[in-house]
């Protein structure tokens, strides 16, 4: 297996959220082309008790993180970057049972904003389940908040 | 289970009380949603969870979290205010960050704009310190049961 530095960092970094650690997103796949993430199914995220079919909160927090992460997929170095807005459509609901992964790209990059859009799907990419559009604010380097997550995705010791 | 929704939404419809619905629906559990009913409005209350932070340094609560606690407030006010027999499906979901959302309580309120007959539209409104500084906005569209009607 190939070493992935990109990979380490996003895996670096999803660890430091909290929330992620609760879902249990992992980290699938991260190249330029973008991040994919996976959030495998469990009783605690289900927000419909009749069917079994997850909570479209557990879906946006892991598209959320997905669209947030592809910025380092870009970035030559670690920016914090918050959600400006987000947008899901929903094509039909996931499939109780199985894991979902978000798949995330930045398709504009400017000094102060990163346009990312994605897509949920759980056996093919091609038949997503959610789509979803986010658009990302660069804080720069030098916000508070930045530098000790950005210690801890480079590896370097708190 | 369907019987047993039904009864606690009227159970949680006749007394006002909203803890006995969002019991029966996990994701609720696990972030904690709460829900008291102010006169004639609807009141959500996300308490601070250490659970629910995603930016560990400032520290901050996951993006993802205000939005499903918006999603969820939505469709529990629709739910409430149609009284449909189950909870009503999303379509769209369209959210504004206005603010960080820091370590602390955070509430929701909602409007329907539009009740169609299979489509509702809601707005909802999230704030921490005040309803005058949201941290954010969103609005949803959900596909609601088609009721039978006269």
């Amino acid at each position: 297996m190939t070493e992935n530095p990109l990979l380490e960092r996003a895996a670096r970094f999803v660890s430091a959220l909290r929330h992620c650690q609760v879902l249990g997103v992992a980290v699938h796949a991260a190249s330029e082309e973008g991040m994919t993430l996976v959030l495998p199914y469990g009783a605690h995220i289900v927000g419909d008790p009749l069917s079994g079919v997850i909570h479209g909160g557990a879906l946006t927090s892991l598209m959320d993180t997905a669209c947030g992460m592809a910025t380092l997929c870009v970035l030559a170095e670690f920016e914090v970057c918050p959600t400006l807005d987000l947008r899901i459509d929903y094509m039909h609901p996931a499939e109780p049972h199985k894991p979902v992964y978000g798949f995330a790209q930045c398709y504009r990059v400017t000094t102060d904003v990163i346009f990312t859009r994605g897509v949920a799907y759980q056996d093919d990419p091609q038949q997503p389940i959610a789509h979803v559009v986010g658009t990302f604010m660069r804080m720069g380097k030098r916000l508070r908040g930045t530098q000790g997550l950005g210690s801890t995705i480079s590896g370097d010791q708190a | 289970m369907t019987h047993r929704f039904k009864t606690r939404l009227e159970q949680a419809l006749a007394r006002g009380n909203y803890d006995a619905l969002l019991d029966l629906v996990p994701y609720a559990k696990l972030i904690g949603v709460e829900c008291t009913r102010l006169g004639d409005e609807l009141l959500f209350r996300l308490p601070a969870n250490k659970d629910n932070i995603g930016n560990p340094i400032l520290p901050a609560l996951h993006g993802g979290v205000i939005a499903g606690f918006m999603e969820l407030s939505a469709a529990m006010h629709l739910l409430v205010s149609t009284g449909a027999p189950s909870l009503p499906k999303i379509i769209d979901f369209s959210l504004d960050y206005l603010r960080a959302g820091q370590f602390r309580d955070t509430y929701a309120k909602c409007q329907v704009w539009r009740q169609g007959r299979r489509v509702a539209n809601v707005a909802i409104t999230a704030w921490q310190s005040t309803p005058a500084e949201p941290i954010a906005t969103a609005r949803a569209h959900f596909k609601i049961e088609d009721l039978a009607r006269p």
